[in-house]
Protein backbone atom coordinates (compact mmCIF):
# COMPACT_ATOMS: atom_id res chain seq x y z
CA UNK A 1 0.00 0.00 0.00
CA UNK A 2 1.32 3.43 -1.18
CA UNK A 3 1.80 5.93 1.64
CA UNK A 4 -0.71 8.42 2.95
CA UNK A 5 -1.00 11.72 1.72
CA UNK A 6 -1.02 14.30 4.38
CA UNK A 7 -3.78 17.28 4.06
CA UNK A 8 -4.37 20.04 6.08
CA UNK A 9 -7.04 22.18 5.85
CA UNK A 10 -8.36 24.92 4.68
CA UNK A 11 -7.91 22.82 1.23
CA UNK A 12 -7.22 24.31 -2.24
CA UNK A 13 -9.00 23.32 -5.14
CA UNK A 14 -5.50 21.73 -6.22
CA UNK A 15 -5.28 19.77 -2.89
CA UNK A 16 -8.61 18.16 -3.73
CA UNK A 17 -8.05 17.43 -7.44
CA UNK A 18 -5.15 15.30 -7.11
CA UNK A 19 -7.12 12.58 -4.54
CA UNK A 20 -7.83 9.68 -6.25
CA UNK A 21 -10.60 7.04 -4.91
CA UNK A 22 -8.61 4.41 -2.59
CA UNK A 23 -5.95 6.98 -1.51
CA UNK A 24 -5.04 6.66 2.42
CA UNK A 25 -5.34 10.33 3.69
CA UNK A 26 -4.05 11.75 7.19
CA UNK A 27 -5.70 15.23 8.24
CA UNK A 28 -4.16 17.43 10.69
CA UNK A 29 -5.07 20.67 11.33
CA UNK A 30 -8.86 22.49 11.93
CA UNK A 31 -11.98 20.88 11.04
CA UNK A 32 -15.75 21.34 11.71
CA UNK A 33 -18.24 18.70 12.76
CA UNK A 34 -22.00 18.91 11.66
CA UNK A 35 -24.63 16.04 10.92
CA UNK A 36 -28.70 15.82 10.45
CA UNK A 37 -29.73 18.86 12.56
CA UNK A 38 -26.65 21.26 12.16
CA UNK A 39 -26.96 20.64 8.49
CA UNK A 40 -30.31 21.62 8.23
CA UNK A 41 -29.62 24.66 10.25
CA UNK A 42 -26.50 26.01 8.18
CA UNK A 43 -28.33 25.84 5.15
CA UNK A 44 -31.37 27.80 6.14
CA UNK A 45 -29.19 30.41 7.13
CA UNK A 46 -27.60 30.57 4.09
CA UNK A 47 -31.00 30.90 2.38
CA UNK A 48 -32.08 33.51 4.41
CA UNK A 49 -28.96 35.32 3.27
CA UNK A 50 -27.08 34.58 7.31
CA UNK A 51 -23.09 33.65 7.81
CA UNK A 52 -22.89 30.12 8.35
CA UNK A 53 -21.15 29.19 11.56
CA UNK A 54 -17.50 28.50 9.99
CA UNK A 55 -16.12 29.61 6.80
CA UNK A 56 -16.80 27.10 4.27
CA UNK A 57 -14.56 28.18 1.71
CA UNK A 58 -11.42 25.38 1.74
CA UNK A 59 -13.37 23.38 5.05
CA UNK A 60 -13.45 20.13 5.97
CA UNK A 61 -16.74 18.67 7.16
CA UNK A 62 -16.36 15.90 9.62
CA UNK A 63 -20.18 13.58 10.02
CA UNK A 64 -20.27 13.21 13.59
CA UNK A 65 -21.96 13.25 17.11
CA UNK A 66 -19.62 12.30 19.91
CA UNK A 67 -20.19 11.00 23.08
CA UNK A 68 -19.88 12.91 26.02
CA UNK A 69 -15.93 14.07 26.98
CA UNK A 70 -15.16 11.62 30.16
CA UNK A 71 -12.89 13.85 33.07
CA UNK A 72 -9.51 15.31 31.84
CA UNK A 73 -10.95 14.46 27.98
CA UNK A 74 -11.45 16.89 24.93
CA UNK A 75 -14.59 14.76 23.49
CA UNK A 76 -15.53 11.39 23.98
CA UNK A 77 -15.93 8.62 21.11
CA UNK A 78 -15.88 10.22 17.64
CA UNK A 79 -16.46 8.15 14.84
CA UNK A 80 -17.98 9.10 11.05
CA UNK A 81 -21.96 8.97 11.16
CA UNK A 82 -24.18 7.55 7.97
CA UNK A 83 -23.64 9.79 5.13
CA UNK A 84 -26.43 9.77 3.28
CA UNK A 85 -28.94 11.81 5.84
CA UNK A 86 -26.66 14.68 4.45
CA UNK A 87 -27.23 14.47 0.85
CA UNK A 88 -29.92 16.46 0.42
CA UNK A 89 -28.05 18.93 1.86
CA UNK A 90 -24.60 18.39 0.92
CA UNK A 91 -24.48 20.31 -2.37
CA UNK A 92 -25.58 23.89 -1.29
CA UNK A 93 -22.76 23.38 1.22
CA UNK A 94 -20.34 22.18 -1.93
CA UNK A 95 -21.54 25.68 -4.05
CA UNK A 96 -20.23 27.58 -1.11
CA UNK A 97 -16.18 25.99 -0.53
CA UNK A 98 -16.83 23.20 1.20
CA UNK A 99 -13.64 21.07 -0.25
CA UNK A 100 -14.06 17.78 1.82
CA UNK A 101 -16.94 15.38 3.75
CA UNK A 102 -15.52 12.76 6.33
CA UNK A 103 -18.29 10.22 7.04
CA UNK A 104 -19.03 6.70 6.13
CA UNK A 105 -21.71 5.21 3.52
CA UNK A 106 -22.69 6.06 0.07
CA UNK A 107 -23.52 9.41 -1.22
CA UNK A 108 -26.43 9.47 -3.91
CA UNK A 109 -25.76 10.54 -7.63
CA UNK A 110 -26.49 14.19 -6.86
CA UNK A 111 -23.58 14.46 -4.21
CA UNK A 112 -21.39 12.54 -6.44
CA UNK A 113 -21.96 15.51 -9.53
CA UNK A 114 -21.80 17.80 -6.88
CA UNK A 115 -18.54 16.98 -5.73
CA UNK A 116 -17.29 16.66 -9.42
CA UNK A 117 -18.66 20.04 -10.32
CA UNK A 118 -17.74 22.25 -7.23
CA UNK A 119 -14.39 20.25 -6.75
CA UNK A 120 -15.00 18.49 -3.34
CA UNK A 121 -14.38 15.20 -2.14
CA UNK A 122 -15.78 12.38 -0.02
CA UNK A 123 -13.41 10.44 2.56
CA UNK A 124 -14.18 7.95 5.11
CA UNK A 125 -13.06 7.16 8.32
CA UNK A 126 -13.30 3.75 9.76
CA UNK A 127 -17.33 3.38 11.08
CA UNK A 128 -17.23 2.36 14.59
CA UNK A 129 -14.08 2.72 15.63
CA UNK A 130 -14.94 5.83 17.98
CA UNK A 131 -12.25 5.72 20.51
CA UNK A 132 -9.58 5.32 18.41
CA UNK A 133 -10.42 8.64 16.43
CA UNK A 134 -10.91 10.40 19.70
CA UNK A 135 -7.17 9.95 20.13
CA UNK A 136 -6.74 12.05 16.61
CA UNK A 137 -8.63 14.93 18.16
CA UNK A 138 -6.72 17.17 20.49
CA UNK A 139 -9.04 20.22 21.10
CA UNK A 140 -12.64 20.54 20.74
CA UNK A 141 -15.13 23.40 20.97
CA UNK A 142 -18.55 24.06 20.52
CA UNK A 143 -19.21 26.93 18.28
CA UNK A 144 -22.30 26.82 17.19
CA UNK A 145 -26.37 25.48 18.19
CA UNK A 146 -24.96 24.26 21.67
CA UNK A 147 -28.79 23.42 22.71
CA UNK A 148 -28.43 20.32 20.12
CA UNK A 149 -25.80 18.54 22.33
CA UNK A 150 -24.49 15.65 20.27
CA UNK A 151 -25.23 17.25 16.94
CA UNK A 152 -24.09 20.47 18.07
CA UNK A 153 -20.99 22.11 15.78
CA UNK A 154 -17.64 21.88 16.77
CA UNK A 155 -13.96 23.53 16.27
CA UNK A 156 -11.93 20.37 16.05
CA UNK A 157 -8.05 20.57 15.99
CA UNK A 158 -6.88 17.20 14.93
CA UNK A 159 -3.43 15.10 14.14
CA UNK A 160 -3.29 12.46 11.57
CA UNK A 161 -6.45 11.46 11.81
CA UNK A 162 -6.45 8.36 9.18
CA UNK A 163 -8.99 8.11 6.47
CA UNK A 164 -9.93 6.57 2.63
CA UNK A 165 -10.88 8.63 -0.14
CA UNK A 166 -14.12 7.31 -1.39
CA UNK A 167 -15.03 9.25 -3.91
CA UNK A 168 -12.59 12.08 -5.91
CA UNK A 169 -13.52 14.35 -8.04
CA UNK A 170 -12.94 12.43 -11.56
CA UNK A 171 -15.98 10.31 -10.63
CA UNK A 172 -13.81 7.42 -8.93
CA UNK A 173 -15.61 5.36 -5.93
CA UNK A 174 -13.97 3.23 -3.62
CA UNK A 175 -16.97 1.63 -2.29
CA UNK A 176 -18.00 0.81 -6.21
CA UNK A 177 -14.55 -0.78 -7.03
CA UNK A 178 -13.85 -2.33 -3.51
CA UNK A 179 -16.69 -4.08 -3.73
CA UNK A 180 -16.08 -5.09 -8.08
CA UNK A 181 -12.23 -5.86 -7.00
CA UNK A 182 -13.33 -8.64 -4.19
CA UNK A 183 -16.59 -10.05 -5.57
CA UNK A 184 -17.43 -13.60 -6.38
CA UNK A 185 -20.00 -16.06 -7.80
CA UNK B 1 -45.57 -26.24 44.95
CA UNK B 2 -43.02 -23.96 44.39
CA UNK B 3 -41.59 -20.94 46.43
CA UNK B 4 -41.94 -17.70 45.03
CA UNK B 5 -38.85 -15.59 45.16
CA UNK B 6 -38.57 -11.46 45.66
CA UNK B 7 -36.60 -9.38 43.53
CA UNK B 8 -36.50 -5.79 44.38
CA UNK B 9 -36.45 -3.82 41.62
CA UNK B 10 -33.74 -1.02 42.64
CA UNK B 11 -31.48 -4.24 41.73
CA UNK B 12 -33.11 -4.58 38.41
CA UNK B 13 -32.00 -0.71 38.20
CA UNK B 14 -28.65 -1.39 39.51
CA UNK B 15 -27.89 -3.87 36.83
CA UNK B 16 -29.72 -2.40 33.82
CA UNK B 17 -27.25 0.47 34.43
CA UNK B 18 -23.90 -1.47 35.52
CA UNK B 19 -24.88 -3.63 31.90
CA UNK B 20 -25.40 -0.26 30.10
CA UNK B 21 -21.95 0.83 30.57
CA UNK B 22 -20.07 -2.39 29.96
CA UNK B 23 -22.15 -3.33 26.57
CA UNK B 24 -20.98 0.05 25.08
CA UNK B 25 -17.43 0.36 26.31
CA UNK B 26 -16.13 -3.66 26.44
CA UNK B 27 -16.41 -5.23 22.89
CA UNK B 28 -17.86 -8.85 23.62
CA UNK B 29 -15.95 -11.36 23.81
CA UNK B 30 -17.06 -13.55 21.21
CA UNK B 31 -17.57 -10.69 18.51
CA UNK B 32 -13.47 -10.15 19.41
CA UNK B 33 -12.65 -13.48 18.42
CA UNK B 34 -14.42 -13.55 15.07
CA UNK B 35 -13.09 -10.20 14.02
CA UNK B 36 -9.71 -11.57 14.81
CA UNK B 37 -10.45 -14.98 12.70
CA UNK B 38 -11.58 -12.73 9.66
CA UNK B 39 -8.84 -10.71 9.97
CA UNK B 40 -6.55 -13.59 9.41
CA UNK B 41 -8.79 -15.01 6.43
CA UNK B 42 -9.32 -11.19 4.51
CA UNK B 43 -7.18 -10.91 1.33
CA UNK B 44 -7.55 -7.86 0.86
CA UNK B 45 -4.80 -5.43 2.35
CA UNK B 46 -7.17 -2.56 3.28
CA UNK B 47 -9.68 -4.80 4.81
CA UNK B 48 -7.13 -6.19 7.25
CA UNK B 49 -6.17 -2.62 8.21
CA UNK B 50 -9.79 -2.07 8.61
CA UNK B 51 -10.27 -5.11 10.81
CA UNK B 52 -7.01 -4.41 12.93
CA UNK B 53 -8.39 -1.17 13.62
CA UNK B 54 -11.38 -2.50 15.02
CA UNK B 55 -9.47 -4.10 17.51
CA UNK B 56 -7.30 -1.45 18.50
CA UNK B 57 -10.36 0.72 19.02
CA UNK B 58 -11.49 -2.34 21.45
CA UNK B 59 -8.29 -1.81 23.35
CA UNK B 60 -8.60 1.38 23.81
CA UNK B 61 -12.27 1.71 24.72
CA UNK B 62 -11.60 -0.83 27.57
CA UNK B 63 -8.86 0.83 28.51
CA UNK B 64 -9.88 4.44 28.75
CA UNK B 65 -13.56 3.61 29.62
CA UNK B 66 -14.55 5.59 26.27
CA UNK B 67 -17.38 3.75 24.64
CA UNK B 68 -16.38 1.63 21.91
CA UNK B 69 -18.69 4.05 18.87
CA UNK B 70 -20.02 7.13 20.01
CA UNK B 71 -23.43 6.14 18.98
CA UNK B 72 -23.90 4.35 22.15
CA UNK B 73 -27.58 3.51 20.94
CA UNK B 74 -30.90 3.34 22.06
CA UNK B 75 -31.19 0.99 24.90
CA UNK B 76 -33.25 -2.28 23.78
CA UNK B 77 -33.58 -4.24 26.92
CA UNK B 78 -34.73 -7.97 26.77
CA UNK B 79 -36.51 -9.02 30.06
CA UNK B 80 -37.02 -13.08 31.14
CA UNK B 81 -38.75 -12.48 34.24
CA UNK B 82 -39.39 -16.15 35.91
CA UNK B 83 -43.21 -16.59 37.03
CA UNK B 84 -41.81 -17.41 40.02
CA UNK B 85 -40.47 -14.13 40.76
CA UNK B 86 -42.65 -11.40 42.83
CA UNK B 87 -41.05 -8.14 42.09
CA UNK B 88 -40.93 -5.52 44.60
CA UNK B 89 -40.34 -1.86 45.55
CA UNK B 90 -41.71 -0.51 42.89
CA UNK B 91 -42.48 -0.33 38.98
CA UNK B 92 -40.56 -2.50 37.02
CA UNK B 93 -40.29 -0.23 33.73
CA UNK B 94 -39.38 2.54 35.85
CA UNK B 95 -36.57 0.94 37.47
CA UNK B 96 -35.13 -0.32 33.86
CA UNK B 97 -35.81 3.41 32.88
CA UNK B 98 -34.30 4.83 35.84
CA UNK B 99 -31.24 1.85 34.75
CA UNK B 100 -30.84 3.40 31.28
CA UNK B 101 -31.08 7.02 32.72
CA UNK B 102 -28.12 6.02 35.47
CA UNK B 103 -25.57 3.86 32.80
CA UNK B 104 -25.98 6.54 30.42
CA UNK B 105 -24.75 9.18 31.95
CA UNK B 106 -22.42 7.86 34.56
CA UNK B 107 -20.45 6.24 31.91
CA UNK B 108 -20.42 9.15 29.83
CA UNK B 109 -22.68 7.40 26.74
CA UNK B 110 -24.15 9.70 24.15
CA UNK B 111 -27.59 9.94 24.81
CA UNK B 112 -29.71 9.83 21.18
CA UNK B 113 -33.50 9.38 21.80
CA UNK B 114 -35.41 12.37 20.78
CA UNK B 115 -39.03 13.60 19.66
CA UNK B 116 -39.19 12.07 15.71
CA UNK B 117 -41.07 15.26 14.79
CA UNK B 118 -39.20 18.12 16.81
CA UNK B 119 -36.06 15.98 16.83
CA UNK B 120 -35.74 17.63 20.51
CA UNK B 121 -33.55 15.21 22.51
CA UNK B 122 -35.23 13.36 25.91
CA UNK B 123 -32.07 13.75 27.28
CA UNK B 124 -31.38 10.88 29.09
CA UNK B 125 -31.49 8.36 26.49
CA UNK B 126 -35.38 6.80 27.74
CA UNK B 127 -37.58 5.46 27.01
CA UNK B 128 -35.96 2.29 27.00
CA UNK B 129 -37.13 -0.20 24.28
CA UNK B 130 -38.69 -2.94 26.58
CA UNK B 131 -39.38 -6.90 25.60
CA UNK B 132 -40.72 -8.94 28.35
CA UNK B 133 -41.34 -12.28 28.62
CA UNK B 134 -42.39 -14.69 31.27
CA UNK B 135 -40.67 -18.22 31.59
CA UNK B 136 -40.11 -20.88 33.81
CA UNK B 137 -38.44 -20.76 37.08
CA UNK B 138 -37.59 -18.10 39.69
CA UNK B 139 -34.74 -16.09 38.50
CA UNK B 140 -35.03 -12.61 36.05
CA UNK B 141 -32.70 -12.75 33.33
CA UNK B 142 -31.58 -9.38 31.61
CA UNK B 143 -30.37 -8.52 27.97
CA UNK B 144 -29.10 -5.00 26.99
CA UNK B 145 -28.73 -4.36 23.48
CA UNK B 146 -27.57 -0.95 22.79
CA UNK B 147 -28.24 -0.30 19.13
CA UNK B 148 -26.74 2.19 17.00
CA UNK B 149 -28.88 4.38 14.24
CA UNK B 150 -26.27 3.43 11.32
CA UNK B 151 -26.87 -0.15 10.90
CA UNK B 152 -30.90 0.31 12.57
CA UNK B 153 -31.63 2.31 9.36
CA UNK B 154 -30.92 -0.50 6.98
CA UNK B 155 -33.01 -2.99 8.60
CA UNK B 156 -35.98 -3.70 7.02
CA UNK B 157 -39.76 -6.00 7.04
CA UNK B 158 -41.07 -7.97 4.52
CA UNK B 159 -44.35 -9.50 3.72
CA UNK B 160 -44.03 -11.62 1.22
CA UNK B 161 -46.56 -13.70 -0.73
CA UNK B 162 -46.13 -17.63 0.20
CA UNK B 163 -45.61 -18.49 -3.27
CA UNK B 164 -42.12 -16.70 -3.40
CA UNK B 165 -40.89 -19.17 -1.09
CA UNK B 166 -37.36 -19.94 0.37
CA UNK B 167 -35.79 -18.61 -2.98
CA UNK B 168 -37.82 -15.29 -2.52
CA UNK B 169 -37.18 -15.06 0.93
CA UNK B 170 -33.12 -15.63 0.40
CA UNK B 171 -33.29 -13.17 -2.29
CA UNK B 172 -35.33 -9.94 0.10
CA UNK B 173 -32.12 -10.84 2.64
CA UNK B 174 -29.68 -10.81 0.33
CA UNK B 175 -30.90 -7.33 -1.42
CA UNK B 176 -31.22 -5.60 1.97
CA UNK B 177 -27.59 -7.03 2.62
CA UNK B 178 -26.82 -5.79 -0.55
CA UNK B 179 -28.23 -2.31 -0.32
CA UNK B 180 -27.22 -1.45 3.03
CA UNK B 181 -23.50 -2.06 1.52
CA UNK B 182 -21.41 0.52 4.17
CA UNK B 183 -23.74 1.61 5.04
CA UNK B 184 -24.17 -0.41 8.82
CA UNK B 185 -20.68 -0.26 9.48
CA UNK B 186 -19.75 -3.86 7.99
CA UNK B 187 -18.65 -6.76 8.71
CA UNK B 188 -22.19 -7.05 9.79
CA UNK B 189 -23.99 -9.63 11.92
CA UNK B 190 -27.37 -10.13 10.13
CA UNK B 191 -30.38 -11.70 12.40
CA UNK B 192 -33.22 -12.90 9.98
CA UNK B 193 -36.48 -14.22 11.62
CA UNK B 194 -38.67 -15.93 8.38
CA UNK B 195 -42.87 -16.16 9.52
CA UNK B 196 -44.93 -14.85 12.57
CA UNK B 197 -46.75 -11.83 12.10
CA UNK B 198 -45.31 -8.35 11.19
CA UNK B 199 -44.63 -7.56 14.48
CA UNK B 200 -43.53 -10.74 15.90
CA UNK B 201 -40.88 -11.04 13.06
CA UNK B 202 -39.19 -7.58 13.68
CA UNK B 203 -39.32 -8.54 17.59
CA UNK B 204 -37.79 -12.01 16.65
CA UNK B 205 -35.46 -10.90 14.28
CA UNK B 206 -33.95 -8.71 16.99
CA UNK B 207 -33.66 -11.06 19.72
CA UNK B 208 -31.56 -13.46 17.30
CA UNK B 209 -28.51 -10.62 17.97
CA UNK B 210 -28.77 -11.99 21.35
CA UNK B 211 -26.65 -15.36 20.35
CA UNK B 212 -22.84 -15.60 20.39
CA UNK B 213 -21.63 -15.31 17.30
CA UNK B 214 -20.04 -18.74 17.32
CA UNK B 215 -23.22 -20.39 18.30
CA UNK B 216 -25.11 -23.27 15.87
CA UNK B 217 -28.75 -23.02 15.54
CA UNK B 218 -30.51 -25.12 17.46
CA UNK B 219 -33.16 -25.79 14.66
CA UNK B 220 -31.11 -27.96 11.91
CA UNK B 221 -33.69 -26.10 9.17
CA UNK B 222 -31.96 -22.72 9.96
CA UNK B 223 -28.88 -23.70 10.92
CA UNK B 224 -28.20 -24.41 7.00
CA UNK B 225 -29.76 -21.16 6.17
CA UNK B 226 -27.26 -19.12 8.05
CA UNK B 227 -24.07 -21.16 6.74
CA UNK B 228 -25.28 -20.48 3.00
CA UNK B 229 -26.44 -17.28 3.54
CA UNK B 230 -23.53 -15.94 5.67
CA UNK B 231 -21.28 -17.66 2.72
CA UNK B 232 -23.28 -15.85 0.15
CA UNK B 233 -23.05 -12.79 1.74
CA UNK B 234 -19.43 -12.63 1.96
CA UNK B 235 -19.21 -13.34 -1.96
CA UNK B 236 -20.84 -9.81 -2.03
CA UNK B 237 -17.22 -8.11 -2.26
CA UNK B 238 -18.04 -5.71 0.38
CA UNK B 239 -15.66 -6.45 2.95
CA UNK B 240 -15.22 -4.34 6.62
CA UNK B 241 -15.83 -0.99 6.29
CA UNK B 242 -16.99 -1.97 2.51
CA UNK B 243 -13.99 -0.68 1.32
CA UNK B 244 -13.69 -3.78 -0.33
CA UNK B 245 -13.05 -7.40 0.48
CA UNK B 246 -14.28 -11.04 1.84
CA UNK B 247 -15.04 -9.89 5.46
CA UNK B 248 -18.88 -8.56 4.77
CA UNK B 249 -20.50 -10.43 7.59
CA UNK B 250 -19.69 -12.28 10.64
CA UNK B 251 -22.58 -14.50 11.20
CA UNK B 252 -26.35 -14.58 9.83
CA UNK B 253 -28.43 -15.79 12.54
CA UNK B 254 -32.14 -17.49 11.49
CA UNK B 255 -35.09 -17.78 13.38
CA UNK B 256 -37.87 -19.70 12.02
CA UNK B 257 -41.68 -19.54 13.27
CA UNK B 258 -44.90 -20.80 11.46
CA UNK B 259 -47.07 -18.11 9.75
CA UNK B 260 -50.75 -17.48 9.21
CA UNK B 261 -51.65 -19.84 5.46
CA UNK B 262 -51.89 -16.68 3.40
CA UNK B 263 -48.37 -15.11 4.53
CA UNK B 264 -45.04 -15.03 4.82
CA UNK B 265 -43.24 -12.58 6.88
CA UNK B 266 -39.37 -11.77 6.47
CA UNK B 267 -37.39 -9.38 9.30
CA UNK B 268 -34.04 -8.79 8.94
CA UNK B 269 -32.50 -6.83 11.53
CA UNK B 270 -28.80 -5.61 10.45
CA UNK B 271 -26.39 -5.04 13.32
CA UNK B 272 -22.98 -3.95 12.80
CA UNK B 273 -19.41 -5.08 13.82
CA UNK B 274 -19.75 -4.80 17.62
CA UNK B 275 -22.66 -6.78 17.82
CA UNK B 276 -23.13 -4.98 21.51
CA UNK B 277 -24.81 -6.42 24.23
CA UNK B 278 -24.13 -8.06 27.33
CA UNK B 279 -26.57 -10.35 30.35
CA UNK B 280 -26.97 -10.70 33.67
CA UNK B 281 -29.25 -13.31 36.17
CA UNK B 282 -30.65 -12.16 39.04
Amino acid sequence: MSEPIRLTPPLSEADVASLKAGDKVLVSGTIYTGRDAAHKRIVETLAEGGTPPFPLEGAMIFYVGPSPPPPGRVIGAAGPTTSYRMDSYAPVLMEQGLRAMIGKGKRNDEVKQAMAKYKAVYLAAIGGAGALMARCIKEAEVIAYPELGPEAVRRLVVEDMPLFVVNDVHGGDLYQQGRQAYARR
Amino acid sequence: MSSVRTVEVSAIADTVARLCGEADIILPEDVRQAITQAKADEPSPVGREVLERLLENADIAAEEKMPICQDCGLAIIFIDVGQDVHITGGDLTEAINQGVRRGYEENYLRKSSCHPFSRVNTGDNTPAIIHTRIVPGDKVQIWVVPKGGGAENMSKVFLLTPAVGLAGVKKVVMDTVKNAGPNPCPPVIVGVAVGGTFEQAAVAAKRTLLRKLDSVSSDPEAAVLEEEWLEDINKLGMGPAGLGGHTSCLKVFVDIIPCHIASLPVAVNMQCHAARHKEAVL
